[in-house]
C-alpha cells in the first residue's frame, strides 16, 4: 500500500484525516498512483489533475523522499521507499500568492 | 410564522443565518467549506431545502455542492446516503467537470489577441423555477451550463457563446457569466449578462441567443454606439409578474428596458454615481428599485465613505438615499454584483452582504438598517429564501 499525504483542503474534501492508503496495480507511477487515488476518491477528480487533459493543476506540486516530481512526466516510476510504503506521496498545494 | 434563510457566499467559506419573520433575530451557522471560496449559493424554488452551491479555489478548482436538508449536510451531487455511513464513509459524487462543448474555440483577450476560452470557476448557479433537478450554471471564462440530474453531469448550452463570442472579452474581474434570469411566464425565455459582453437572451430555451444592448452606451471603452456586444454589464434584475421589463446596472449607468432588452434607456437620474455592481427589485413593488452607487471603477467604495442604498419608487430616475443603520462616515467596502437580494414577507425585506464582511438586513423594504452579522469574510454573494 502506498501512502499518500493530501493537502487539508481535499482531505476535507474527500472526507479523510491523514494520510490515505492506496494500492496500486502494476508499475507505480505518478499517474497511476493518481489514476487509483481518483478511483478509490472520485471527488477528487479533477482537483489534483485536469480532467480531460489530465495534467497537473497549476498550484499543485508532487514530493516523495525531499525530491520535487511535479515537473517529472506522468509516467515517471516512484521511489521505492514510496512504493513499499517506507515514506509517503506528498501532494501539496503550492504557495502562491504573496 | 415565516422564516428566512439567507444563504451567504464568501471569500472563505459559506454561511447560513436563519432569522423569523421579524427579521431581527439572526443565528449564523457556518463556515460551510472553509478556506474555500463560495462564489454563489442558491436555493430551488421547487424544493427550498435543496440548495446548490459553487465552491471553487485557484488551487484546487471548482466543485458543486448540494444540500438535500436545508445547508445542514452537503454532499457532491452523485452521493447516495448510503455512501457516506461508517467510518470509511465519503463522497462518492464527481460534480465539478464543467467542458465546454465542441471545438473550445477563442475569445477576445485585454491585449486584443484571440485567446481559447479556459474554464476556472462557476459564478452564479440558478435552479429552475419547477424542478429541483433543472439548473443552470454561469462559468468564468463565460459560458452556461445546464444540469437536469441535480448536479451531477453538467453539459455547456454552448449556443450562447455563438452569439458573437469571439468579440467577448474579460472584465478586469475575468470574464464570467454572472447573471441568469428565467421567465417565469415562458420557459424558454432566459436572460443572461455577461462581465465584459453585454446581456443576451434566448427565447428557445437555450438553443439560440442573441445580444440585447441596443442603448447601452460606454462611451470611451466602446465607441460604436451601435457595439451588439463588448459592455460590462454587473447586473440585471427582473420582477416575477413582468418578465419584459428588466433593470440594469452597468459599469457605469443604470438602465431600463421595457421590451424585453430590444432597446435600454437609462434612468440613472439624481444618483451620486451611475457606477455600481448590485440591482435588485422590491418583491411587491415592480416599479421600487434598489442600487449602491459606488464612487468610481478606480475607487470602488461608497461616496464620502457614507454607506448608502438607493431606492427608486419608480423604476429609476428619482432615486432617495437609504441610509438609517447604515455606517455613513469612515465607511470603504464595496458591495459585489451577486450581494443583494429581497425576501417575499409583508413589508418587503432587503438584504446586502459587504466586501468587509458585513451582511445587512431591512426589514421594512429599506427605510432602516440592521447588520446581521459585521465580521464574515469578504461577501460575495447574497440569496434570500422565504420559508412558511
Amino acid at each position: 500500500m502506498i501512502n499518500v499525504v493530501l493537502p487539508h483542503h481535499l482531505r476535507t474534501l474527500a472526507r479523510v484525516d491523514g494520510e490515505v492508503q492506496i494500492e496500486v496495480k502494476g508499475p507505480v507511477t505518478v499517474r497511476s498512483l493518481l489514476d487509483a487515488l481518483e478511483s478509490r476518491y472520485p471527488v477528487l477528480r479533477g482537483t489534483i489533475r485536469d480532467h480531460v487533459t489530465l495534467r497537473r493543476r497549476p498550484f499543485v506540486r508532487y514530493f516523495a523522499c525531499k525530491e520535487d516530481l511535479s515537473l517529472e512526466p506522468p509516467e515517471t516510476r516512484l521511489p521505492d521507499a514510496v512504493v513499499s510504503g517506507a515514506e509517503p506521496f506528498l501532494i501539496v498545494g503550492a504557495m502562491a500568492g504573496g | 410564522m415565516s422564516k428566512i434563510r439567507i444563504l451567504v457566499g464568501t471569500k472563505k467559506g459559506a454561511f447560513i443565518l436563519t432569522g423569523d419573520g421579524k427579521r431581527q433575530n439572526w443565528e449564523v451557522n457556518g463556515p460551510h467549506f472553509a478556506g474555500w471560496e463560495m462564489y454563489h449559493l442558491k436555493g430551488s424554488p421547487a424544493e427550498p431545502n435543496r440548495i446548490y452551491a459553487s465552491q471553487t479555489s485557484g488551487w484546487f478548482g471548482q466543485i458543486i455542492q448540494r444540500s438535500d436538508d436545508g445547508g445542514k449536510t452537503w454532499n457532491p451531487p452523485g452521493t447516495k446516503p448510503e455512501d457516506l455511513i461508517g467510518p470509511g464513509g465519503m463522497p462518492k459524487g464527481e460534480s465539478n467537470m464543467f467542458v465546454y462543448e465542441g471545438e473550445v474555440g477563442t475569445h477576445k483577450f485585454y491585449d486584443g489577441s484571440q485567446h481559447p476560452w479556459e474554464f476556472k470557476r462557476i459564478w452564479h448557479i440558478e435552479p429552475s423555477l419547477t424542478d429541483p433537478d433543472t439548473a443552470l450554471a454561469g462559468a468564468e471564462d463565460a459560458a452556461l451550463f445546464k444540469t437536469v440530474d441535480g448536479g451531477k453531469t453538467w453539459k455547456e448550452l454552448s449556443g450562447l457563446r455563438g452569439a458573437k463570442g469571439h468579440l467577448w472579452q474579460p472584465g478586469a474581474g475575468g470574464m464570467g457569466l454572472h447573471t441568469i434570469l428565467l421567465d417565469p411566464n415562458n420557459a424558454n425565455r432566459i436572460y443572461i449578462a455577461i462581465s465584459a459582453a453585454g446581456a443576451f437572451r434566448t427565447d428557445d430555451g437555450g438553443k439560440t441567443w442573441r445580444p440585447i444592448n441596443r442603448g447601452l452606451k460606454s462611451q470611451y471603452e466602446l465607441p460604436d454606439p451601435d457595439a451588439e456586444v463588448g459592455h460590462c454589464v454587473h447586473r440585471i434584475a427582473m420582477h416575477p409578474s413582468r418578465p419584459g421589463v428588466l433593470f440594469m446596472q452597468k459599469h457605469w449607468d443604470v438602465l431600463r428596458t421595457d421590451n424585453a432588452g430590444e432597446q435600454w434607456q437609462e434612468v440613472s437620474g439624481n444618483l451620486p454615481t451611475d457606477f455600481g455592481f448590485p440591482i435588485d427589485v422590491h418583491a411587491h413593488e415592480p416599479e421600487t428599485i434598489y442600487v449602491v452607487p459606488i464612487k468610481s471603477d478606480s475607487e470602488h467604495f461608497p461616496p464620502d465613505g457614507k454607506l448608502r442604498v438607493y431606492r427608486s419608487r419608480t423604476g429609476g430616475n428619482e432615486w432617495e438615499a437609504l441610509t438609517k443603520g447604515l455606517p455613513q462616515k469612515d465607511c470603504y467596502v464595496n458591495v459585489l454584483r451577486d450581494a443583494m437580494a429581497v425576501d417575499s414577507l409583508e413589508p418587503c425585506g432587503v438584504y446586502f452582504g459587504t466586501t468587509g464582511g458585513q451582511v445587512y438586513a431591512s426589514p421594512d423594504s429599506g427605510d432602516t438598517w440592521n447588520p446581521v452579522v459585521r465580521d464574515l469574510p469578504a461577501v460575495y454573494s447574497v440569496e434570500v429564501q422565504t420559508l412558511p
